[in-house]
């Protein structure tokens, strides 16, 4: 009787999902609020959280509160404290919420807001939250190792070469698409650009405060520099206005790139105190606050959303990105369902300051769900905006013309009614001269947060502002991501160049260090302007190949839970971490096979480039190219991107080689093969 | 259990609301890679007393460089 009773308020909870789950699923014609999607989200959350989490700690995992773990045994009150769960979730949390979660369901959403919602809370709930769990707890047993580390120790050291080389590849892919983000919201705006520039002079002035005017108050110097973030939003208002202030913060896209390159250098060689550490801390402070500023501007709001459940895209062929709903929808939204990299957060600085191991299960656990979250606030501001507009903001130029008449006349045959007008007045209630071709999420999510947060704060006349605090506040730690991936990419770089040039290997070797880093903006770089050039907007290049490649990072994660299941002789619940690790492959193989060999120019990098070397051999100019150079830079580009594809299928199909290997030699053995560190009994300190 | 009951009301409230503000900065700070001051000076009196303990503002530089300096080497 008793237990039921505990599982009462739980079947409620499971009732009310159901019935917010099935109106926004049923509903067809009519708009709903956007407050049945959050309300089926988190019932779905709690629910998962509350019995399958359980179960993987329990049964799956076998968590054990008696264990000591890394913070405990090795605690320098640095690296290794145990820290309270909650304060550690705040960490952890910050960590892994970055753009992703942010994009993703934005491109997503043409394909109408239903597919993009059901993936984001089944892929949560059966891989991306067990993924980070899952890690979180094996890293914890092995003294806080890295991703790389771990699956050399569990599978051997080819497999975890293969593995670091991948996530090198990987990171080059995601700086480039970043910084693509913030190139496609800042090009012709010179309220942003001057906004994001100003970002620079005033992280600079806070370094140099913490340095050596009051070093170490992070608080203090924060909230300082918040106060002059929001002056700079309202100078790049003046500037935008100003005849002669605005022509000067004005780029095109291209200029914008070798900007944005230049800068990334000088970023990466500056010391950390002066740059990237004070901007560290405005972006993520600003991150964690916007976050939660869109959390009650929903719920205090209540949109409705405008786009419908479905569109006929998700049929294929859609204007953001092209590709059938198997497999492109599930390697479109990767961060939010789930994402590799937090695998590496999760083998990072989080396991070595875990208090108790039963607390993995609500920092990995509960964390991606919390980010997971994001995602659907991501998706509701997307929707809530007007079906044309999103399709304006997001149809490359090539396919819908680039005046507000043609746009509107392009997009109203789709059946999304929109009017010259409505472009236009949109754009001026934000602040802008055009709206249109701003693919990549960053700017369609600004006007959706602008469209919720005026309604809560400020009205209309606080529109503009709104829509270039949330540019500012993806723009600030894209940048961040990009000075901080450059660093790690040149450390990753040093290292397995140092295997054949020693003298490279030196980290205290300024030349070495330059050319690492030189090399390592190079790589980003040349992606990155590869995909401003692209008459399709490049996000149609760039995005499935980090999609696919975030992905498989995550199947090489889940394989190595398997792997550690089977060694710890838990084969029977392997299946836990097997099942999304073989959805994962599906739809990564799949949609990189159809990216290399598809027939359709659209979506397979051969078929394109085959179009133009046609065009090239028969002497024809083949549009959008305008001469023959081009056309031949298109080939080189669609060739190097089917190569990369290539590439990752490789990593992925080899670790997964390796991984069946190693678990049919830990079926063979007789006992456990675990590579854990050996049991010590944690002091008398009971779990919290 | 006396004194639970006795202290029920503000002052528990006021309790519990410094407890939270303490965690909410603890956790701002460690979202940036600074864990708590307080605690590593108690770690370090408990078991290293014969060692000095950095004052803040090294002990702020050493985790800065620790968090963005990718382990070792220092950055140029």
């Amino acid at each position: 009787m008793h237990s039921i009773r505990r599982h009462l308020v739980w079947l409620v909870v499971a009732v009310v999902g159901a019935f917010a789950l099935g109106t926004v699923a049923l509903s067809r014609g009519e708009s709903i609020n956007a407050l049945w999607v959050v309300t089926a989200a988190i019932c779905v959350y709690l629910i998962a959280y509350r019995y399958y989490s359980l179960f993987i700690a329990d049964k799956v995992l076998g968590l054990d509160g008696s264990r000591k773990t890394p913070a405990h045994r090795h605690n320098d009150g640095l690296d290794y404290v145990p820290t309270d769960k909650n304060v550690l979730f705040g960490h952890h949390f910050a960590a892994i919420a970055g753009a992703g979660p942010l994009v993703g369901p934005v491109l997503a959403a043409q394909m109408g807001y239903l597919p993009g919602l059901l993936w984001v809370l089944a892929g949560v709930v059966f891989a991306g939250a067990v993924q980070d769990f899952i890690i979180l707890f094996i890293s914890t047993r092995r003294d806080g190792r890295s991703l790389g580390d771990l699956v050399k120790q569990e599978m051997g050291v080819v497999p975890g070469m293969i593995a670091l080389f991948g996530t090198f590849m990987i990171m080059i892919i995601i700086l480039a698409v970043l910084a693509l983000i913030v190139v496609k919201a800042l090009a012709e705006s010179p309220w942003g650009t001057f906004t994001v520039a100003a970002t620079i002079p005033v992280a600079v002035f806070m370094g140099l405060y913490l340095r050596y005017i009051r070093p170490g108050r992070i608080g203090e110097v924060s909230v300082i520099g918040f106060v002059l973030l929001m002056a700079a939003i309202f100078g790049g208002q003046a500037v935008s206005q100003s005849p002669t202030w605005a022509p000067l913060f004005t780029f095109d896209g291209k200029a914008l790139t070798w900007m944005l390159v230049g800068y990334g250098f000088v970023a990466a060689s500056l010391p950390v105190w002066l740059l990237l550490a004070p901007r560290d801390y405005l972006s993520t402070f600003l991150k964690i606050g916007t976050i939660v500023a869109l959390a009650i501007g929903i719920v205090f709001v209540m949109p409705t959303l405008q786009m419908p459940a479905l569109t006929q895209f998700a049929q294929g062929n859609g204007p953001v990105w092209s590709g059938s709903l198997f497999p492109f929808l599930f390697i479109t939204i990767a961060c939010g369902a789930v994402s590799g990299f937090h695998a590496l957060i999760s083998s990072g600085t989080t396991p070595k300051m875990l208090d108790n191991e039963k607390h993995a299960r609500f920092i990995g656990y509960g964390g991606m769900l919390a980010e997971s979250f994001v995602a659907v606030m991501a998706l509701v501001a997307a929707s809530c905006i007007e079906p044309g507009i999103y399709f304006a903001m997001n149809s490359p130029a090539a396919l819908v013309g680039s005046t507000p008449e043609a746009v509107a006349q392009v997009i109203s045959g789709w059946g999304f009614a929109v009017t010259p007008d409505m472009l236009l007045q949109t754009a001026k209630d934000v602040g802008e001269s055009t709206i249109l071709g701003r693919a990549g999420g960053a700017p369609t999510l600004a006007v959706g947060m602008a469209h919720i947060l005026h309604q809560a704060i400020g009205g209309p006349a606080m529109m503009a502002f709104w829509y270039h605090f949330a540019i500012l506040f993806e723009a600030l730690f894209i940048l961040t991501a990009v000075d901080a991936g450059t660093r790690a990419g040149r450390f990753m770089l040093q290292d397995l160049m140092g295997s054949f040039v020693p003298a490279l290997k030196r980290t205290d070797s300024l030349p070495a260090n330059l050319f690492a880093t030189a090399l390592t903006v190079a790589a980003w770089g040349y992606f990155l302007y590869q995909g401003v050039v692209d008459p399709l907007g490049g996000i149609n290049t760039l995005w499935p190949l980090f999609g696919i490649s975030n992905q498989m990072l995550a199947a090489v994660a889940l394989m190595l839970g398997v792997v550690v299941l089977f060694r710890m002789k838990r084969e029977r619940y392997a299946w836990v971490a097997a099942a999304p690790a073989a959805w994962l492959l599906a739809c990564t193989l799949t949609a990189g096979w159809q990216k290399i060999f598809s027939a359709d120019p659209k979506v397979g990098f051969l078929a394109h480039a085959a179009r133009y070397t046609e065009g090239l051999a028969n002497g024809v100019l083949v549009a959008p190219a305008k001469t023959p150079e081009a056309m031949a830079r298109i080939v080189f580009n669609d060739r190097l991107d089917a190569g990369l594809c290539a590439l990752f299928m490789f990593v992925v199909l080899s670790v997964l080689v390796y991984s069946v290997k190693a678990c049919l030699a830990a079926r063979a053995a007789n006992r456990p093969t675990v590579h854990e560190t050996p049991y010590e009994p944690l002091a008398a300190v009971p779990a919290r | 259990m006396m004194m639970k009951l006795g202290n029920l009301g503000l002052p528990e409230a006021g309790r519990y609301l410094a407890r939270s503000t303490r965690a909410l900065g603890q956790s701002l700070r460690l979202m940036v890679g600074l864990p708590d001051y307080d605690t590593y000076l108690s770690h370090m009196a408990a078991t290293h007393p014969e060692r000095a303990p950095m004052s803040y503002e090294a002990f702020f530089r050493e985790r800065l460089e620790a968090r963005y300096g990718a382990g070792k080497g220092r950055c140029c």
